[in-house]
């Protein structure tokens, strides 16, 4: 039999699928955008600590809330410290932490939602109405609740966010479970007798896998965003970490004269999210509504 | 005097790949509708009947382009027309009746509004004429009390009225032509005769011109009067629809019409080999070359015209149609099925319910089920190793919940489920070891459903291999193309997914993981359905290959009675979840036969123009089982009185062995029906 090259498409390697989708993403320009945006934020975590021109935490009460200038770029701070430096440092435990709870909030969330996806009955609704029992609390008060028992270090943060953004991701990963369970490959799975984490693993992760992932990559956004917040109220990190939530928290009162303080770390934050949004949006156009059926050619 | 309402012209339509290569959907149709007459476009899922119907008024689907030629509706070509000068068009001279009506009906409009709707868009009647006209166009399309029908909800219809709404509403506009694109394929056989029927009285009554777009040759037998059939994009055969049938002179027409099972005929039909080609892979030469018995090399290279054949009076493009000429009307051979079924019972069904009411909080304490009514009611059969044995019945008849409580995806309300006389397979999947569950295996109607779309074909054939037989690495990979090789697929099939294979590929491949298992019974869930007509012969023919080779037993449910005659040696006809008759497939096909089996038989659509179906009774569809009495006494055109209304009707052998469940004593059945 004569096969047609135009259909022909082989097995590829998780690496080749990977970088298949990333040169999707950069071909919108939205993607190359939030693309770029990301991987400058990620790169300079890793290098900030090299590149800073000043110490982080070097008090001068001589320079207090300079102007920007040839010296100090974004100007200084209250206590006369470099914004630049504070800024370009203020990204790296916010990044780290959110990686990390995101993760764990993907794991627990995906696997959970697919699970009580697959079972449904009793146990599904027993554990649906906790989900939703959770959803119904301020996540925020929880959050407090939790920091000032067990305190702010990052053994508490991750699992504490990651707990909290996984709910959602319950309710998404069961939603898009209830769209392949009742399809025919599930039926013939559990008619040949195979074990639910079989029937997960094989037959409905890959399913939902996308699904998931894109969730995940908004949730990621939204934890920046809340673990920012935690810093601005003061359960983040502790003071002299420069940290993007704290620094406007610290110089919000001076804004009307030393606005250099608060721009930067704002520009920051909100770069970095828009950034993951764009990134996820990209994303999730590049795997495709439904990529099982999109046409080869 | 002819004249023409809709004139195609050198129309080609396509889309353009990633790779930036121009692909054609059509090409190079020309074709002339005429005032009052029916036209079939027939052809396989991909052949572009439906881009081709689209263009007729003025609609390329999005992602196409019109790559030229025209589209002329009253001297003005639709596809450069401007979209408001189009609107004055649809609906008031063009008008489309989809394929699903149950879809295209606006859920929360009652019916009349959605009727008035139409009218007050291609029409200029006022208020009280609207009214006037909505019961006269329900009374038209043959809806039973017009005024109430008017008052209800999409849902509160069945599929069949929903269709005849559209038909209604497409009517509103008195329209010259009238594009069907298969608008009874989602119906049951009863359902679509009265449809079909019902186009043709409405062809009749009101000289509008119909193009019927459909890929059942017996449906466009019974409504056309000239037919056009196309393959991959191009037309290769139009002429008088009874010469198209009787004697087409196209080699594909010709293969089709050989392939498609018949009610007359026992055994099966001869299958096409290969499928249709996918657009924008052809390379040069005759599209159907491939596939073809009458090709030489004149047709690898070259390209045949569409010949116009003026003592025929058909067109025709191929370079070999004079062989075809002066053959006879098409005969049919069919491959008698030669099974060996032992007297051995493998599977019994005794007194099977099963039911699928929401069960009250005290039973489910007790893990036990009532229900008075169950959907699924004294299912008693006996089936032999090495037999086929179809299971018929429209929708509702429960033929796949039997199915499902074989394969134990149904929990039985009652009754006993024994596989070789002793083992008892009563209990779902949970009560049952792993190789009660092997020796039962299950192949679904759509492959695009049962084939996970993130697995290789590999991957979907391994997973029997290795949960039933624990084969690893080079074994399991021998098996998987022995597997491969059984249903012919060839050794590359591995790596693909299902999204790059054709249907019937693809129905292969659920076929191989199927008998992977080593499976003593398997059931088959309206196998071929969802399958084109060429390659519903190949899998049919594969199947019975296979049996022959492992001596299994299938258990084959379906719709289509031709199909169930072609491969079954036995039938058991259902309705409502109720038994009706039980027979070898020979006897079953002849009379007498229960009421229901006589409808049945009646609607089937055979692509015979000489062959009308039988309405005999009406197709009102019912919710649920009638708690006493006759499961079929809300349709029985036969009904004897009180008797069948209250009591449960006994059981009555025929000369031949064959059992029917009716009041009506055999003799006097016999009589009745001929």
């Amino acid at each position: 039999m004569k096969v047609d090259n135009i259909y022909k498409e082989e097995k590829k390697s998780a690496f080749a699928k990977l970088s298949e989708i990333i040169i999707t993403m950069a071909s919108r320009p939205s993607g190359l955008i939030g693309l770029s945006i990301l991987v400058f934020h990620i790169i300079l975590a890793f290098i900030s600590p090299y590149i800073a021109p000043h110490d982080f935490k070097a008090i001068d009460p001589t320079l207090m809330l300079q102007a920007p200038s040839a010296e100090y770029w974004f100007g200084t701070d209250d206590l006369g410290r470099d914004v630049f430096t504070r800024t370009i440092l203020g990204g790296r435990t916010a990044l780290t932490i959110t990686f990390f709870g995101s993760l764990i909030a993907l794991l627990w969330g995906g696997l959970l939602g697919i699970f009580c996806g697959l079972v449904g009955g009793k146990i599904d609704d027993v554990v649906m109405r906790i989900v939703d029992a959770f959803l119904s609390i301020p996540w925020i008060l929880a959050m407090l609740l939790i920091v000032s028992l067990l305190g702010t270090s990052t053994e508490v943060l991750i699992p504490a966010l990651g707990f909290f953004y996984g709910k959602g991701i319950v309710r998404v990963a069961r939603a898009a479970t209830h769209d392949v369970i009742a399809k025919d490959f599930i039926v013939s799975a559990r008619a040949r007798g195979h074990s639910n984490f079989s029937i997960i693993w094989n037959e409905i992760i890959p399913n939902v896998r996308d699904a998931i992932l894109v969730e995940g990559a908004m949730r990621w956004s939204w934890m920046l965003l809340g673990f920012s917040s935690l810093s601005f109220l003061g359960f983040g990190v502790s003071p002299p970490t420069p940290d993007w939530g704290l620094m406007i928290s610290n110089a919000r009162g001076l804004m009307s004269f030393a606005y250099w303080a608060v721009i930067a770390p704002i520009v920051g934050l909100s770069s970095l999210i828009i950034g993951i949004n764009l990134t996820a949006d990209a994303f999730a156009k590049a795997l495709g509504i439904d990529r099982s059926t999109k046409a080869p050619v | 005097m002819t004249d023409i309402i809709q004139k195609v012209k050198n129309l080609s339509i396509g889309f353009r790949s990633k790779k930036g290569e121009e692909i054609l959907i059509l090409k190079n149709i020309t074709t002339n509708i005429k005032k009052g007459e029916t036209v079939g476009i027939v052809g396989e899922s991909g052949s572009g009947k439906s881009t081709l119907a689209l263009a007729m008024m003025g609609y390329v689907k999005h992602g196409l382009y019109t790559i030229g030629g025209e589209c002329q509706f009253n001297s003005s070509n639709l596809l450069k027309m401007k979209s408001k000068d189009l609107e004055k068009i649809r609906g008031r001279k063009i008008a489309m009746i989809p394929q699903n009506a149950g879809q295209a009906l606006t859920p929360n409009l009652k019916i009349g509004y959605q009727i008035d709707e139409a009218l007050q868009l291609h029409s200029d009647l006022d208020e009280r004429e609207r009214e006037k006209k909505i019961s006269e166009l329900l009374n038209k399309v043959r809806l039973p009390s017009p005024e109430t029908i008017a008052l209800r909800y999409p849902h509160e219809l069945s599929g069949g009225q929903q269709q005849r709404v559209a038909v209604a509403m497409a009517l509103a506009g008195t329209p010259d032509l009238l594009l069907l694109d298969e608008p009874t394929t989602g119906l049951d056989v009863t359902t679509q005769a009265h449809v079909l029927e019902l186009l043709n009285f409405i062809a009749k009554d009101t000289g509008t011109s119909m193009v019927y777009v459909s890929h059942d040759l017996g449906a466009i037998a019974q409504v056309s009067d000239r037919i056009i059939v196309m393959y991959s994009g191009e037309i290769v055969l139009e002429g008088p629809s009874r010469d198209i049938l009787k004697k087409p002179i196209h080699p594909y027409t010709h293969g089709l019409l050989k392939s498609i099972p018949k009610l007359s005929l026992a055994g099966l039909p001869e299958s096409m080999p290969g499928s249709q080609p996918q657009p924008g892979t052809i390379q040069g030469g005759c599209s159907f070359f491939d596939r073809c018995n009458f090709s030489d090399d004149n047709c690898k290279n070259n390209s045949p015209k569409l010949e116009f054949l003026k003592d025929l009076n058909t067109s025709v493009r191929c370079f070999n149609y004079e062989k075809l000429v002066n053959e006879n009307e098409v005969s049919q051979t069919v491959n008698k099925i030669k099974n060996k079924s032992l007297d051995k019972e493998i599977l019994n069904l005794s007194e099977v319910s099963i039911s699928y009411a929401k069960q009250k909080l005290l039973d489910q304490i007790f893990n036990r089920i009532s229900d008075e009514n169950p959907t699924v009611k004294d299912i008693n059969i006996d089936i032999k190793k090495g037999e086929t044995i179809a299971l018929v019945g429209e929708s509702g008849s429960g033929k796949s919940t039997i199915l499902k409580s074989i394969a134990g995806l149904l929990r039985t309300k009652d009754g006993l489920i024994r596989f070789d006389e002793k083992r008892n397979l009563s209990s779902d999947l949970k009560g049952r070891d792993p190789n009660d569950l092997r020796i039962i295996q299950l192949i679904f109607q759509n492959p695009d459903e049962s084939l996970n779309p993130n697995h290789t074909v590999e991957e979907i054939i391994a997973q029997p291999l290795k949960l039933y037989f624990g084969l690893k690495g080079e074994e399991l990979k021998k098996n998987i193309i022995d597997l491969l090789q059984k249903v012919r697929l060839g050794e590359f099939y591995t790596s693909r997914y299902p999204r790059q294979l054709s249907g019937g590929e693809k129905q292969r491949v659920a076929v191989a993981r199927a008998f992977a298992a080593k499976p003593d019974i398997i059931l088959c869930d309206e196998v071929t359905s969802a399958l084109d007509v060429s390659v519903q012969a190949a899998v049919l023919n594969l199947l019975q290959q296979l049996k022959e080779d492992f001596g299994t037993t299938y258990i084959f449910v379906s719709h289509d009675l031709a199909v169930v005659r072609a491969i079954s040696d036995r039938v058991a006809v259902l309705y409502q979840g109720r038994l009706c008759e039980v027979g070898p497939s020979n006897d079953v096909y002849k009379f007498p036969s229960h009421p229901y089996t006589e409808v049945l038989l009646g609607a089937v659509l055979e692509p015979d123009p000489d062959i009308k179906p039988k309405l005999v009774a009406e197709d009102i569809v019912e919710e649920r089982p009638p708690e006493k009495g006759c499961s079929f006494q809300g349709r029985c055109s036969r009904i004897v009185g009180d008797i069948c209304k209250k009591e449960i009707p006994p059981w009555q052998l025929t000369d031949s062995g064959n059992a029917i469940r009716c009041h009506i004593p055999i003799k006097e059945l016999q009589k009745q029906q001929f």
